[in-house]
């Protein structure tokens, strides 16, 4: 498995997560037909959230070995900032899109639907409770997640270096504690965070324990062929579950026991479902998909690979380009041919800002007055070794 | 040899026009509107009494503003097709409507409007205040089972509607999360939902209804707003097993 080299594996499915994320993020967009959420429990924010962990905890797991507790603290805290820069500057965007809607919009059909806009009017209120990311719009919810799991990261990532077993008990007692009391933090106007930080951490935190040799001690359990059967299982059952979610008629298939236990797959707190499924698509992809993959290293794979590179101004541009396909949508046309150029024209632009951003590292890194690169960077999945 | 052609394509576009300018077709696919969930008491009042009584609970998207407005909602509208279609029954329906409320806020006016109106059917459309509030899912879904269980214990049926398909305020707020809740609410407590996000959604997809269309009058509004009614109509029809019509479309 991992050892010191980057693995590719992380940046490409972290890259086309992205890509994912970014056609479900697009309302009544017919192209998200294809992404993974309407085949199966789990979506592209497992991916994403348990790559993210995996980076973190290889970049940093290294900088604390290598430059102490202090520092890859540090280094960790300023990345929670930078998502944090990142996450108002969206806000922003997202505020010049529906004031714009709000003022050049009237329909009496959906005079209801304009009290969305209600919050314009405190705008005091509204705004610090975005500042304090209590008030977060629909679809601005992952990085406030991210944020709070770096903040959690540095006690975490210490004992995961110390005790990784401990560790990783922890996590699980903290989500098992979550789902008990209830725990969540609280939202504005009303309601609790979209993605629960204490039931999601337990993600990061796997992806970080895998990391940070979990990988390799899994590696018996992962390779053998029970494993591939029963993940294979899980993943047919779930595709079936999700079939009659979109099939009139066939929910009267799933007998009302098992709807009692199955329901309701809760994405707020990541359902022991969500969960499973996440880990029965790793298990299936990483028997088909070697990390010494020859085919990794191929140009096709290139562009799902630096995006996966650059993941957080690709993640942001993401949000960026949804808000600019559905404005699209609502001042052109909303039509099928719309929404297939609004999503390929979206993801060739985050293929090109991330070879833009690949471009200017390298261009940065050869200058011969620049300072030397010593800061890690999360988004190098492996980074170099 | 090219004549014949030009004036029979000039006779299809004016059919086309002729056609455009007719009813809209927002016919809805059946499985959107009929399912298993019986309204008993509406069979029997029909049937026994002669008279139905439908009382709409709801929030803005039930009404539309204006001197029309009243009677060009879904409804009046779902008053006047039922009507027709139920000939020699006493059909009434009353609008309980008031912008802003949640669900449970509704909820919590349900037993008194039981005794109130004393209606067979309650239409009750709930969903998007409490979406655009984030109201947390588990408190929408205790205010829904409040309000349908109040219903039920007057002897009362009751149909749920989700919220309305906007796609221009899509962006601002996850309603799929609350449309959700309630078709699994509805479903528990084995009664008819209308659907009214997909079925919304639908006549957006087949070119129906451009919805995401402007205009200041209630040029678009009224004419949905005919077919919710419509729409509403048949599901009533058919979950009360009054076959009175011989076709099920909503049309």
């Amino acid at each position: 498995m991992v050892t010191t080299g980057r693995d590719l594996r992380l940046d490409l499915f972290r890259g086309i997560a992205l890509w994912l994320i970014f056609l479900d993020h697009i309302p009544s967009n017919l192209v998200a037909w294809i992404t993974i959420r309407n085949y199966g429990f789990s979506d592209a924010t497992e991916i994403f959230v348990f790559v993210s962990g995996y980076t973190a905890a290889f970049v940093y797991g290294k900088e604390m070995r290598e430059r102490g507790f202090v520092i890859a603290s540090a280094h960790i805290l300023r990345r929670a900032w930078q998502i944090y820069v990142a996450h108002v500057f969206l806000f922003a965007i997202y505020l010049a899109e529906i004031t714009y809607v709000a003022t050049s919009f009237e329909n009496p059909l959906y005079a209801e639907e304009m009290n969305i806009l209600d919050f314009l009017k405190q705008p005091d209120v509204t705004i610090v409770q975005a500042l304090l990311l209590k008030f977060k719009p629909a679809n601005m919810d992952v990085l406030p997640l991210y944020i709070v799991l770096l903040l959690l990261f540095p006690p975490i990532l210490w004992l995961l270096r110390l005790q990784s077993t401990v560790a990783l008990a922890a996590s699980a007692l903290l989500y098992a504690l979550t789902w008990h009391f209830n725990w969540n933090l609280p939202s504005y106007p009303s309601g609790h965070w979209y993605f629960n930080p204490f039931a999601w951490q337990l993600l990061f935190v796997f992806g970080a324990w895998c990391a940070l040799g979990g990988a390799e001690r899994l590696a018996g359990v992962l390779h053998s062929r029970i494993t591939l059967a029963v993940a294979v299982a899980y993943l047919v059952f779930a595709f079936l579950i999700t079939l009659t979610w979109v099939l009139p008629g066939t929910s009267q298939f799933v007998p009302s026991w098992l709807e009692e236990v199955i329901y309701p797959i809760d994405k707020v707190n990541l359902d022991v479902l969500r969960f499973a499924h996440f880990l029965a698509l790793a298990v299936v992809t990483v028997h088909f998909v070697p990390s010494d993959w020859p085919f990794l290293n191929s140009v096709w794979l290139r562009p799902a690979i630096i995006c996966g590179q650059h993941s957080l101004e690709i993640f942001c541009l993401g949000i960026f380009l949804s808000f600019a396909a559905h404005f699209a949508m609502t001042e052109i046309s909303g039509g099928f041919w719309m929404q297939v150029l609004a999503s390929a024209l979206g993801i060739v632009i985050m293929i090109a800002a991330a070879g833009l951003l690949t471009w200017y590292k390298r261009a940065e890194g050869r200058h011969p007055g620049s300072r030397p690169k010593k800061t890690p960077d999360a988004d190098l999945a492996g980074g170099e070794a | 040899m090219k004549l014949p052609v030009g004036v029979f394509a000039a006779f299809l576009a004016l059919l086309g026009v002729a056609v455009a300018d007719d009813r809209p077709t927002c016919e809805i696919p059946p499985y959107l509107l009929f399912g298993n969930n019986e309204l008993k008491r509406v069979t029997a009042v029909v049937k026994d009494d002669r008279r139905l009584t439908v009382a709409v609970v709801g929030t803005g998207s039930s009404a539309l503003a204006g001197p029309d407005g009243p009677s060009s909602a879904y409804p009046g509208r779902l008053q006047e097709v039922l009507r027709q279609r139920l000939p020699g029954v006493a059909v009434k329906v009353v609008t309980l409507v008031r912008s802003r409320q949640t669900a449970d806020d509704m909820a919590k006016g349900m037993a008194k409007l039981m005794v109130d109106e004393r209606p067979d059917l309650v239409v009750w459309q709930s969903g998007t205040i409490d979406a655009i509030r984030r109201i947390e899912p588990d408190d929408f879904r205790a205010a829904l089972d409040e309000g349908i269980e109040a219903v039920q214990k007057a002897g009362a049926d009751i149909i749920l509607m989700n919220m309305q398909y906007s796609p221009r305020t899509e962006i601002m707020v996850a309603l799929d999360p609350y449309a959700d809740t309630m078709r699994v609410v509805a479903q528990q407590h084995e009664v008819p939902l209308f659907d009214r996000l997909s079925i919304m959604r639908h006549w957006s997809d087949t070119g129906a209804f451009d919805l995401y269309a402007g205009g200041k009058d209630n040029f678009l509004a009224s004419r949905v707003h005919d077919c919710i009614g419509r729409g509403m109509a048949a599901m009533i029809l058919d979950a009360a097993h009054l076959h009175v019509s011989e076709h099920k479309a909503a049309q």
